[in-house]
């Protein structure tokens, strides 16, 4: 990139002074990211009451009948697609990843700003293409979030004319206000980064990001192109996925199409797509765990690595969601072997995380409390991955409640603990006030606890053999009478923890007005985006001098330095050097 | 900074920064270009995966594989020559040649836009014989496919007359060079990606 | 601090909770014990190192948290430590996956004795056919697909002549002999499974899928269908029955071939006609139905769905309910048919009545109605409420409608549609729940009359 030199920046450095362009037609990253994220949990909100009306149907099928078999399917269509892709992929890119990439990397903003504010308002009119299914005759598609052809365009599953083409037009759209967004988080990445910050030196988040980012711009265009070769079968009545048929007694006028080409497609999207999740939180996570537990990530490089691989190996193991599919089962052998490779480099980074609190100095507010809290659950969806990804212990347990409770606890869970952990840990930055710590912590409790009696008991109904995506358990042999008790007891839990996250918002709204001010830097913390000269960071983050970074990101507790922190802008070699071992340090440790 | 350097470099030990102004850079390019590779590639990536589909289509039994028009051959020249054009403009660009560059910069697109039309009529001539898009899995493919490729010239078209609107005004050709240089790249690379999808589409 | 407690807390509370649970697999009815061998190989290697890592996690929290000067330790990374742990955890996955490969091998491979069977399924059916005495099963096509012929099988491949099929959605197996399952469905996936025989695979419309299993345990199994298949996924149910060689072998010899299918004789509506008499007493001489009787119209109803009706009337799978005040009447009436030739000429004679009009007696909205029945019942009645064979729906735009309400509401409450041996009764109890409350029914049937 052509440099400007700060002097010459005068144009990008003023302020918008009118409300419209400061806060809706605005540029700035930091407004886009709020944009982003609000738009992401306001309809993520709308996720959530569909699961609880799922729940209620569940655990009480006599006492609310509140929806019928078709709004059943429809809920859980919608719940899937809105919180995947409509809120944490949105929430993780186009809100994190907005608001921290120009502040970690120390630039003023994203390199294409324009681009930036098209991205959300595109990304807003996908939603709302998406919001408007729920209106139409015939309500919004039920075909399942995974929307395998040939059922979701035939007579028999809820919205299947024009509730599944608006979803099919709201996915496009959201396609491309992705890749507007991606292409601008990467080449600011690659390209704009602070004098002194090399790629090695990035916190971990960035990274995380950055891969996040690179997946979603090679797996989406699988998801497009799916969904347009889709469009054309239900409206133009070509046959890509669609084998001769017969719907009521009649033969459809589809002829020798594949629906397993449609299930290749769309997890060749699908698998890449849970990273484009995970490696985001995985980043973020750690960030908040080294700032807390006052000590550098442990195992910097191996987790750069293991962040990479992961997306690298998330291409080539996409099938494993396909084994009962009817695929040819000699892919089995394959897809087994590389889906359990991943095990290793995810490990790794769990590992690296329990390491990084070894010998630290673990401050538990609120959160840590969060990020410790994903460290439980991730294990856990980590390892029950290892039953599903081997291709044998899938034939019992796939298409049962062991699978929802799985991908719950490894993608639902675990990724919104984070994004919690991440909210307690910027909004300082964000608004310049300190959440409030007891209600925080009360969140904690309630959500962490609450998630895991939803899903423990949840994989047991699953080894059972309960199968998911059923309106109704309805009358079986091997379903005992207490499996309902059960699912009642589920769907308490998950009540519960709906309805504390109140908490959450009542301590956001409270803590605006009423929060401790937070300063600059209140939790000590070394990444840039802490540095900045105001808090929340003004218009072009930086004052007339952009920072210049001398040190990585975890530079906490380093021996013989007087804080237990050294920004990465604070120039000077403090003595830590390669042959500084372990226990020398622990005795310059104690000698101080 | 060497890939190995950067592979094995080990964060933690302190080095104070290399002196100069700009930022750190992966590139040593303007940040536009990066951002069209990366698009570039995703663009790949989506015809890539319309191949593989139309390859695992094909076998599945109820193929009737199709003639094409003759007419394409007429339009994948107007694209090489547009695609020449664009690279004539780009160089008159470089040697400061405002007016033969501005000149060159418009036949290309019109160019381009008579391939867009060409392609319009192959449609025409196609569905005149009775081969809708819905008649066989073949038809289908190539509307599909000479479809996608028209929508990514479509959108070449779009930066393209921005570009010629800001010739018309009274910008200085040094800041349209950067576009018209993006522009060609970008011509180049729909050419390559059309004689790919032509050469798919009459070999099955 | 709490945290840590908590955290033992939950590792030890998994504990308890997996060793208390009642909730474990069904026993297994197959020969598929490596799968759950598998499965436990796993559950112990994953679970050991769930406790260790979360232990060690919560021993770190308490151990290390913030205390006044104390100091962190600064350690970028330790490159045998990590190497180490790469190494074991790369072979405990070793461990875990290569029994899996060893498994899975066996399951793509099915054995060359394994009787061949097939398993067709439909929007939200099971039917099943099996060889006849030349152990071939003859091809089929989806154009072939027709009321008469609903499996599709091709009319002049001789190897289909003799191929049995099973329409109910009740399927016996040998016990102790292999087989294998060659799975299809006539629209969109669907997936045969029963929990106790560990093995599932989707059914994918336009090719055949398997799998193959020893059925080694008799008994009779829930067959369910394990991918979402449209509204009625959740009461697409079946039954296996797993029998000794020589009960199988009875009940396959009673059911039908296709050419005995094909063949069969036209029902008589004349000898119908004579038999009619003792209903027309409470139905009407034109089957016109009688509310004052609590007899509802017949003409317009299709023969299969009268046949069905009949037959469940018979053996006390409806009108058996002491809840069904009217059905109970009904019952002894339909005894008296004393034949399956009596009852499908009965079928055959009331559905060439013609066609009468019912009075409308009951009001409601029925616009509100139309999207209630558009969401829920035309999947399988039809948009225009006239059913459809492939569904097994009868017709029931404009019949009697406070008869249509009494059922509705029977379906609610279960007193019609929950025996075991009703096949789609349990789809109807299912979907009855769509109308919340009588004003909501009211209004669907307003919407029926408005079909008329």
């Amino acid at each position: 990139m052509a440099y400007v030199p700060i002097a010459d920046q005068d144009h990008e450095l003023h302020d918008p002074h009118s409300f419209v362009t400061k806060y809706i037609w605005s540029q700035d990253h930091k407004v886009i990211a709020i944009q982003y994220g609000g738009t992401a949990i306001l309809v993520g909100l709308v996720a959530l009451v569909l699961s609880a009306l799922m729940r209620l149907q569940l655990g009480f099928p006599d006492t609310f009948s509140l929806i019928d078999p078709s709004a059943y399917y429809q809920a859980v269509t919608m719940h899937g697609m809105i919180m995947v892709v409509y809120l944490l992929t949105a929430l993780f890119l186009g809100g994190f990843g907005n608001y921290l990439i120009p502040l970690m990397c120390g630039t003023r903003d994203m390199v294409f700003p324009f681009l930036n504010m098209l991205s959300f308002w595109v990304y807003l009119l996908s939603v709302l293409i998406l919001m408007s299914s729920f209106f139409v005759t015939g309500g919004p598609t039920g075909a399942g979030w995974t929307l395998y052809p040939p059922q979701t365009i035939t007579p028999g599953t809820p919205g299947h004319d024009t509730g599944i083409l608006l979803m099919l037009i709201s996915l496009g759209v959201f396609i491309i206000a992705f890749t507007m967004g991606g292409l601008n988080y990467v080449t600011t990445i690659l390209q704009a980064r602070a004098r002194g910050l090399t790629m090695m030196r990035l916190p971990l988040s960035v990274w995380g990001i950055l891969v996040a980012t690179v997946l979603g711009l090679f797996a989406f265009p699988a998801l497009l192109v799916s969904a347009i070769m889709m469009t054309f079968d239900l409206t133009l009545g070509t046959s890509f996925f669609m084998p001769a048929i017969m719907a009521a007694g009649e033969q459809m006028d589809y002829n020798g199409g594949s629906p397993i080409l449609f299930q290749h497609l769309f997890w060749f999207f699908g698998h890449p797509e849970v990273y484009i999740v995970a490696l985001p939180a995985f980043g973020l996570v750690s960030d908040v765990l080294s700032t807390h537990a006052r000590k550098n990530i442990f195992g910097y490089r191996m987790m750069v690595w293991a962040i990479i691989s992961i997306g690298g190996l998330s291409f080539i193991v996409w099938a494993h969601h396909m084994y009962v599919s009817g695929m040819n089962p000699y892919f089995g052998f394959f897809f087994a072997t590389t889906t359990l490779i991943i095990a290793v480099p995810t490990a790794m980074k769990v590992y690296n995380w329990v390491l990084t609190l070894w010998e630290g100095d673990i401050r538990l507010n609120t959160p840590m409390l969060f990020a410790i809290g994903f460290v439980f659950t991730f294990v856990h969806g980590g390892l029950t991955g290892l039953f599903l990804g081997n291709v044998v212990i899938d034939l019992p347990l796939s298409d049962t409640y062991f699978v929802v409770a799985h991908f719950h606890m490894v993608m639902g869970v675990s990724p919104v603990l984070v994004l919690f952990a991440s909210l307690y840990h910027w909004f300082p930055k964000v608004t310049g006030r300190m959440m409030n710590e007891t209600l925080g912590k009360l969140h904690f409790w309630c959500t962490f606890l609450g998630t895991y009696a939803i899903y423990l008991p949840m994989h047991y109904l699953g080894f059972l053999g309960v199968p998911r995506r059923y309106y109704a358990m309805g009358s079986t042999d091997f379903i005992p009478e207490s499996a309902q008790a059960l699912n009642a007891n589920i769907t308490i839990a998950a009540i519960f923890v709906g309805v504390v996250q109140i908490l959450f918002f009542i301590n956001v709204f409270w803590s605006l007005r009423n929060g401790k001010p937070a300063g600059n830097n209140p939790w000590g913390a070394n990444s840039l985006e802490w540095q900045t000269p105001d808090t929340p960071p003004k218009h072009g983050n930086w004052g007339p001098e952009l920072p210049v970074v001398h040190r990585w990101a975890y530079d906490y507790s380093v021996p013989g330095y007087p804080q237990d922190f050294i920004p990465q802008n604070v120039a000077g070699d403090f003595g830590v050097s390669e042959d500084h071992d372990h226990d020398v340090a622990k005795e310059e440790q104690s000698g101080a | 900074m060497s890939l190995y350097k950067n592979v094995t470099s080990k964060p933690w030990e302190y080095s104070s920064p290399t002196l100069g102004s700009g930022p750190e850079s992966a590139f040593d390019t303007p940040s536009e270009r990066i951002a069209l590779t990366l698009f570039l590639v995703v663009v790949s990536v989506i015809f890539s995966l319309l191949t593989v589909t139309y390859y695992l289509r094909m076998d599945l039994g109820d193929w009737v594989p199709l003639t094409d028009p003759g007419l394409l051959w007429l339009n994948t020249a107007l694209l090489i020559a547009s695609s020449v054009l664009f690279q004539l403009a780009r160089n008159a660009s470089q040697t400061d040649r405002r007016q033969q560059t501005r000149t060159l910069f418009l036949a290309a697109g019109v160019l381009a836009i008579s391939f867009v039309i060409g392609q319009i009529v192959v449609w025409q001539q196609l569905a005149a014989t009775g081969l809708g898009v819905a008649s066989n899995p073949a038809s289908a493919f190539f509307y599909l496919l000479t479809g996608m490729h028209a929508a990514h010239i479509l959108g070449g078209l779009w930066v393209w007359s921005k570009t010629l609107l800001r010739f018309f005004g009274d910008n200085e050709l040094q800041d349209l060079r950067l576009s018209v240089s993006l522009c060609t790249t970008y011509w180049h690379f729909l050419l390559v990606l059309w004689v790919f999808i032509f050469a798919v589409l009459t070999n099955t | 601090m709490a945290i840590a407690v908590v955290l033992v807390l939950l590792v030890i509370g998994s504990v308890i909770f997996h060793l208390i649970s009642p909730w474990w697999f069904t026993d297994i009815a197959s020969n598929w014990e490596s799968v759950d061998f598998t499965i436990g190989l796993t559950f112990w290697v994953t679970g050991t190192v769930f406790i260790a890592v979360n232990l060690f996690m919560a021993y770190c929290v308490y151990r290390f948290r913030h205390k006044e000067g104390h100091k962190a330790v600064y350690e970028p990374e330790n490159s045998k430590l990590e190497i180490g742990l790469s190494v074991a955890t790369a072979l405990g996955v070793v461990a875990m996956l290569a029994p899996g490969l060893f498994v899975w091998a066996s399951f793509v491979t099915p054995p060359d004795d394994a009787a061949e069977f097939e398993v067709v399924g439909q929007q939200w059916q099971w039917s099943f056919r099996y060889p006849g005495r030349d152990g071939q099963l003859g091809t089929v096509d989806t154009r072939f697909i027709s009321e008469t012929n609903p499996f599709g099988i091709n009319p002049e491949d001789p190897n289909g002549q003799d191929d049995v099929l099973v329409k109910d959605p009740e399927m016996y197996l040998p016990v102790g002999k292999p087989v294998k399952a060659l799975l299809r469905s006539k629209d969109v996936l669907h997936n045969y499974t029963v929990p106790q025989f560990r093995v599932k695979m989707d059914m994918v419309p336009g090719m055949v899928t398997y799998l193959w299993f020893t059925p080694t345990e008799t008994g009779s199994y829930d067959i369910l269908c394990e991918e979402l298949c449209g509204i009625g996924h959740h009461v697409m149910r079946g039954r296996v029955v797993v029998t000794e060689q020589a009960q199988f072998d009875s009940w396959l010899a009673s059911q039908p071939t296709f050419a005995q299918m094909s063949s069969r004789a036209p029902a008589s509506a004349s000898s119908g006609q004579q038999q009619f008499a003792i209903c027309a007493s409470c139905h009407g001489q034109q089957g016109e139905g009688n509310p004052a009787m609590n007899a509802p119209r017949l003409n317009g109803l299709q023969p299969w769905y009268i046949e069905r009706q009949l037959k469940y009337y018979q053996s006390g799978v409806r009108g058996a309910h002491p809840d069904d005040q009217y059905g109970r009447q009904m019952a002894p009436m339909a005894s008296m048919l004393n034949s399956d030739d009596a009852i499908r000429n009965m079928a055959a004679y009331i559905s060439q009545l013609p066609v009468t009009d019912s009075p409308d007696t009951i009001s409601g909205n029925a616009g509100n109605g139309m999207s209630l029945y558009n969401a829920n019942c035309a999947a399988c009645h039809g948009a225009d409420g006239s059913g459809s064979w492939a569904t097994d729906a009868p017709h029931i735009a404009g019949m009697s409608d406070w008869y249509i309400a009494n059922q509705l509401r029977n379906f609610k409450a279960e007193i019609r549609g929950a025996h075991a041996d009703d096949d789609y009764g349990e789809q109807m109890v299912s979907f009855a729940t769509a109308m919340k409350n009588e004003q909501q029914l009211n209004d669907v049937i307003a919407y029926l009359n408005s079909l008329q």
